[in-house]
């Protein structure tokens, strides 16, 4: 039996239109946090996952995925600032020539600590806020202390000299205040501010109902956003604004992650290899990082390789006109929406399942009575983790009437 | 020729520095030089890339053009290429003016 003769297809395929190469390589480096904030994009059932790599696994990991071409490493999680190592790995991630960014709550994060990753050759530090109020980002963070540690890490990342990305995820709750938002951003000197709406996935599909702002919330907020663009453009602040909408109000789905194995490589805590950090979700068998290198999994994994070009896709994808363009969306969310991994996403007008969406959006509108949020933690993720639902209720949160952020 | 730069186009006796914000190395894997920034990446055509390659806030403009002209003989007057180059790049704060 040879190989050379079981060429499929599929392979063909691929060889005339070759993939590209893992130019972002994003290190999930624990799942351990501090803070609960419901719109996690780390998988429900964290919990439940392998032993997280060690030190030496992963500089072996940034030394193959650097010579493959990766470019950007993320170190993320999780909190990364709990990994003792992180001075360290950002020393040899450095050395080898990635452009490092520290993607963090920042808290637990000191002056000391900021200085020595400076020492290691740390090249930008982002850090995410929950909200520009200090009660609702505190309640959202499940840390009563975290809006002042957010302030005091963000002022001493811009005084030890470091870029500074500020990251507010949006939601119902805070982006009426997109103003004060902004405001603060401003105020602390942020180069990039990321206005990123939630993206319905892990924790925040299992809280869309508490998250997802109604159409007119996000077109307030994105002209409220535009106004300060020329407002900061005319005052010569060259803070860039970048706001993201949620594809929940889109006709047409994202071309997720610029395509499938195309740019993007995640290496979550225990070793696995995904296209993407939801990817986990999908009922595909992943690579691990222990038993296979870097080239195999990014050129020869069936995870990898499962939805490259467009063999995969089902009408009415197959025969759109529009294919090569947005990819036929998102896989994590056909899957989630619709139980079918190889469905258009449903978030295209021309899908069948586009009613899922527009469902959604109608339930943005009701009016809000009673949050039932299921914060991100350890507890209810090994719910998640043995198969049973763990809906957790805090009467705490937004159980005032109307708009919390009022 | 630097004489003629000073006096035909303003901003060519400055001194270019590459902002803060950005680095500027050469990717082997992609046979090209890029500009890295937080969670980006901008990869330069060649002559983009040779351009950057000298800025190192020390050399003038004319000192770059000089020094490009040098390296590539056959290239003719590179100078009005480096000049809306560097205002490109300003544009982009890729780079300010020292």
């Amino acid at each position: 039996m040879s190989n050379a003769g079981s060429t499929t297809a599929n392979h063909l395929a691929r060889e005339a239109r070759p993939h590209g190469q893992p130019l972002w390589l994003l290190a999930e480096l624990t799942y351990k946090c501090p803070l609960q904030c419901p719109y996690c994009s780390n998988p429900l059932d964290f919990a439940g996952a392998g032993a997280e790599l060690s030190t030496e696994e992963w500089i072996d990991v940034f030394r193959q995925a650097r010579a493959m071409g990766a470019a950007q490493l993320g170190f993320s999680g999780g909190e990364p600032l709990v990994r003792r190592d992180l001075e360290t790995l950002i020393a040899e991630a450095r050395q080898l020539g990635f452009y490092t960014n520290l993607i963090t709550s920042g808290i637990g994060l000191t002056g000391q600590r900021i200085a020595a990753f400076r020492e290691a050759g740390l090249d930008h530090i982002q850090v995410s806020f929950q909200a520009a109020d200090e009660e609702v980002n505190n309640l959202l963070a499940g840390s009563k202390k975290a809006f002042e540690q957010k302030l005091k890490i963000a002022r001493e990342v811009k005084a030890q000299g470091y870029p500074m990305v500020l990251n507010f995820v949006t939601h119902k709750h805070n982006i009426d205040r997109i103003d004060r938002i902004i405001e603060l951003c401003v105020e602390l000197e942020a180069d990039y501010v990321e206005l990123a709406t939630c993206q319905y996935y892990g924790w925040a599909y299992e809280n869309r109902e508490d998250l997802l702002p109604t159409r007119a919330q996000l077109e307030r907020a994105e002209r409220i956003t535009n106004e300060y663009r020329e407002k900061l453009q005319a005052e010569g602040n060259p803070v860039k604004l970048i706001f993201v909408t949620p594809d929940y109000y889109e006709e047409r789905p994202k071309k997720c992650m610029n395509g499938w194995g195309e740019i993007f490589l995640t290496v979550t805590p225990d070793g696995t290899a995904l296209p993407c950090h939801s990817a986990r979700m999908l009922p595909l068998e992943f690579p691990n990082v222990k038993d296979s290198s870097i080239e195999q999994i990014w050129n020869e994994s069936t995870g990898f390789n499962y939805f490259r070009g467009d063999h995969w896709m089902k009408e009415p994808c197959r025969s759109c006109s529009e294919k090569e363009q947005d990819h036929g969306g998102c896989r994590c969310q056909a899957y989630m929406m619709t139980g079918d991994m190889h469905a258009a996403d449903p978030v295209c007008g021309k899908s069948p399942d586009h009613g899922l969406i527009l469902e959604a959006r109608q339930a943005a509108e009701a009016e809000y009575t009673e949050s039932n949020i299921t914060f991100r933690n350890e507890r209810n993720s090994r719910e998640f983790a043995k198969g049973a639902r763990g809906q957790v209720e805090d009467p705490r949160v937004f159980a005032r009437s109307g708009s919390p952020t009022d | 020729m630097s004489n003629q730069l000073n006096s035909a186009v303003n901003g060519s006796g400055q001194i270019p520095a590459l902002e803060r914000m950005f680095r500027f190395q050469w990717e082997p894997a992609q046979q090209a030089y890029v500009l890295l920034y937080p969670e980006g990446m901008v990869k330069l055509n060649q002559s983009a890339g040779e351009i950057l390659s000298l800025v190192d806030g020390e050399r003038s403009v004319v000192d770059i053009c000089a020094a490009l002209m040098e390296r590539f003989p056959d290239a003719g007057d590179l100078s009005g290429d480096v000049l809306e180059f560097m205002e490109v790049a300003r544009e982009q704060r890729w780079i300010h003016y020292r």
